[in-house]
């Protein structure tokens, strides 16, 4: 197996060739922040939280899906990287309807923890307060368009693992928001197998199970690399 | 020339209001009221939210009583899935109401209304508050916050925080009693019962000696009364059916369900306060003034079915009639409440059926509108919600207990200042901040819950001022 050697910073760590500079940081114990990202999901860098600096590079580049290559000298957390991060989980917050006291994610909340993580205290940008809809037509599990980030895990995870595709990305800019099948309502899709693997996957208290009620949500975000893991291997039977 | 007089804000509450004196032009009081000048918008913002969530958002709506509308939103909800939750769920929420109850009266009568009481309505009002009490009577005031403590620790060891659990749900509660949580109860109820004996002890000397004029003056008017009595007609708080006693003694209406509160209650509004006025429908408005709270409750039912409790409300009745219709009667209603509570929660701790089975049914849902009701500290409080098919609220109507008592307050203070500011008022002429405390009191017999506490935070300014018929300021005097 071949390797690549790089720089994270000042510190020489070597990782399999083809390795995402996310692997490499981690290699280095570098702890660099992600949202988006979830161990075996394809990376898409929806959410910029990973970016870091790549000397050479004129712009900052995500580390989800940026290979790391031979020779990189990498810097994962200077005073520019901290501002940017924390300017982008306050555009997070400003752009939805967060309320952490009555959500079913409370004290379970990966962007709560991020919010705490990159030194939120408040944002600095005007809360957008946007009018946007609950979808409880499923008879097991809701999505709330208020708490919606836009993380696409629930996309990735439906089409990847489950293989049913039920969820996409519609419209555009602003007005971007996940829909079911050919935006319907979710309860009437009828390629949702309901397994809840987008639930459970969820960063945040977008979707969530009916019974749950306030900082009930129990997410589990493991799953997919599990499976991922399982299937690759063979490790069923019938395979 | 006209002009008002303005008490603003009203201290020792919760929440944000004003009381309102207005004299015509010889100085004669010819009206008087009580503004509430904030706006929560609950019932609209609410709307569009799925049900399940409404324990835990209406339970924001205060922090002094969000059990209240917390049992209120989870009991809405069950109905909503139309299942009847398992006796150990329904015990523990009762157990949870009597903290409740046991905290917020404890809050009222130690905290916010004894300085008046005890330091005296002409004292020091940068003192006249508990830390003036600390001073003055230091094992008092310690006893005091100690009983509030035991009731605010129960709803802690139960839904896991003292303010704002979300641990009542639809379909019963998430969590159990621990065994030690319930030795912990035990453990700490003598101290409590101690606690109330010591302050009814001290509360009856006080009404035998120097409030005697207060008990006849303050709010002392026939009304009807409401509040939740069981189907024996015993003192309720959770459950049961809703009985109207009229002035006389006499049963008015009996075992009303909560689910026709239309159809008895209507809801009056007024342009100088967002506190709307709700009455009893078959009398009209105004004159289907009722009262609500730990009075109301003593008034409407027969007895409280427990020993020491039922001992008290007959001191109660002897003292202050049958029904007791004087308001300031409220603050003695709240120690006997505490009495009852306290009973109450022995005999709960005590119940094998607490402990064991289950504490939570999971249900879809199954109706499309519900009408919850639950006893909070100041009354009667209805959660009423419509939701479409896939369980989101279309509608939600909160009946609120402050706002059942809002006709009465306003008698209360008219009545007070009818007694204590000068007839007439002479021009230009300052008002003493002793009578302005005894309007201010007459709220405070209410214990009303204006809001959660943002805007009680802190010592607040009273501001007075004398109004020209135009809106000119004759004069103007600063507090706080």
């Amino acid at each position: 197996m071949s390797v690549v050697t790089l720089s994270v910073n000042g510190q020489d760590v070597a990782v399999p060739a083809g390795a995402s500079l996310l692997e490499a940081t981690r290699a280095a114990e570098a702890n660099v922040p992600t949202l988006c990202h979830l161990e075996g999901l394809t990376p898409v860098s929806a959410c910029r939280l990973c970016l870091v600096e790549v000397e050479g590079s004129g712009k900052l580049l995500p580390a989800c899906s940026t290979a790391a290559a031979e020779g990189m000298v990498v810097h994962t957390h200077t005073p520019q990287l901290r501002e940017v991060r924390r300017m982008t989980v306050e555009l997070i917050f400003a752009e939805g309807n967060h309320v952490c006291a009555v959500c079913v994610a409370n004290t379970h909340c990966e962007l709560q923890d991020m919010a705490v993580t990159v030194g939120m205290d408040h944002s600095r940008f005007p809360y957008q307060y946007p009018q946007r809809s609950v979808d409880a037509s499923h008879p097991q599990f809701t999505l709330d368009h208020n708490r919606c980030i836009l993380c696409t895990r629930c996309v990735r995870v439906c089409d990847e693992i489950e293989g049913a595709h039920v969820w996409d990305i519609g419209s555009r800019g602003g007005q971007c928001h996940i829909v079911a099948g050919l935006d319907e309502p979710w309860g009437q899709v009828q390629a949702c197998t309901s397994c809840g693997k987008c639930v459970d996957v969820c960063p945040t208290g977008a979707l969530f199970r009916n019974s749950d009620t306030t900082a009930e949500k129990q997410p589990n975000t493991t799953l997919p690399a599990l499976l991922r893991t399982a299937r690759e291997q063979r490790r069923w039977h019938n395979q | 020339m006209t002009r008002t007089v303005i008490i603003d804000p009203v201290t020792r509450i919760e929440g944000h209001a004003k009381i309102t004196l207005h004299l015509d032009g010889a100085g004669h009081l010819t009206d008087t009221r009580f503004h509430v000048v904030e706006y929560r918008g609950f019932e609209k913002f609410c709307e569009g939210r799925p049900f399940t969530e409404m324990a835990g958002i209406t339970a924001r709506i205060c922090g002094i009583c969000p059990v209240s509308h917390l049992l209120a939103a989870a009991k809405t909800g069950d109905k909503l899935l139309a299942i009847s939750i398992p006796p150990a769920a329904d015990k523990l929420r009762r157990l949870l109401n009597l903290a409740q109850l046991t905290q917020s009266h404890a809050l009222s009568f130690f905290h916010l209304s004894s300085p008046d009481f005890l330091l005296g309505w002409e004292s020091d009002p940068a003192k006249r508050n508990v830390f003036g009490l600390m001073a003055a009577d230091p094992d008092l005031a310690r006893a005091g916050i100690r009983l509030r403590q035991f009731g605010q620790q129960i709803l802690e060891l139960l839904g896991g925080r003292k303010i704002h659990s979300a641990w009542a749900v639809p379909g019963g509660v998430r969590t159990p009693l621990s065994q030690e949580a319930k030795d912990w109860i035990l453990e700490r109820l003598p101290e409590a019962r101690a606690t109330v004996t010591l302050a009814l002890e001290l509360y009856k000397k006080l009404l035998d000696g120097p409030l005697q004029r207060e008990q006849r003056v303050f709010g002392d008017f026939p009304s009807l009364f409401m509040g939740l009595v069981t189907p024996q007609g015993l003192w309720e708080h959770i459950d049961g059916g809703i009985r109207f006693r009229d002035a006389n003694g006499a049963i008015v209406a009996d075992q009303l369900s909560e689910d026709d509160y239309a159809d008895f209650l209507g809801e009056a509004v007024e342009p100088w306060s967002y506190l709307k006025f709700p009455y009893y429908k078959p009398l009209g408005y105004p004159d289907g003034l009722y009262r609500v709270g730990p009075l109301a409750r003593l008034n409407v039912c027969d007895s409280v079915g427990t020993p020491w409790a039922d001992r008290e409300l007959a001191e109660l009745r002897q003292r202050s009639g049958q029904p007791a219709t004087s308001s300031f009667a409220y603050h003695h209603a709240r120690l006997v409440e505490i009495v009852a509570c306290l009973e109450a929660i022995e005999i709960l701790v005590a119940d094998p059926e607490l402990m064991h089975g289950r504490i939570r049914l999971r249900a879809s849902l199954n109706r499309n509108e519900a009408v919850g009701v639950s006893e909070a500290p100041r009354g009667t409080l209805f959660h009423h919600y419509k939701v479409d098919d896939d369980g989101l609220l279309t509608s939600v109507n909160l009946i609120i207990a402050t706002g059942q008592n809002n006709l009465a307050m306003n008698r209360t203070v008219h009545q007070i200042a009818q007694e204590y500011i000068p007839d007439p008022v002479p021009a230009g002429a300052e008002i003493p901040e002793a009578m302005l405390n005894r309007v201010e009191a007459g709220i405070r017999c209410f214990d009303p819950c204006l809001s959660c506490s943002t805007h009680a935070a802190g010592q607040m300014p009273l501001r007075l001022q004398l109004l020209a018929a135009d809106g000119t300021v004759l004069a103007e005097r600063l507090r706080g």
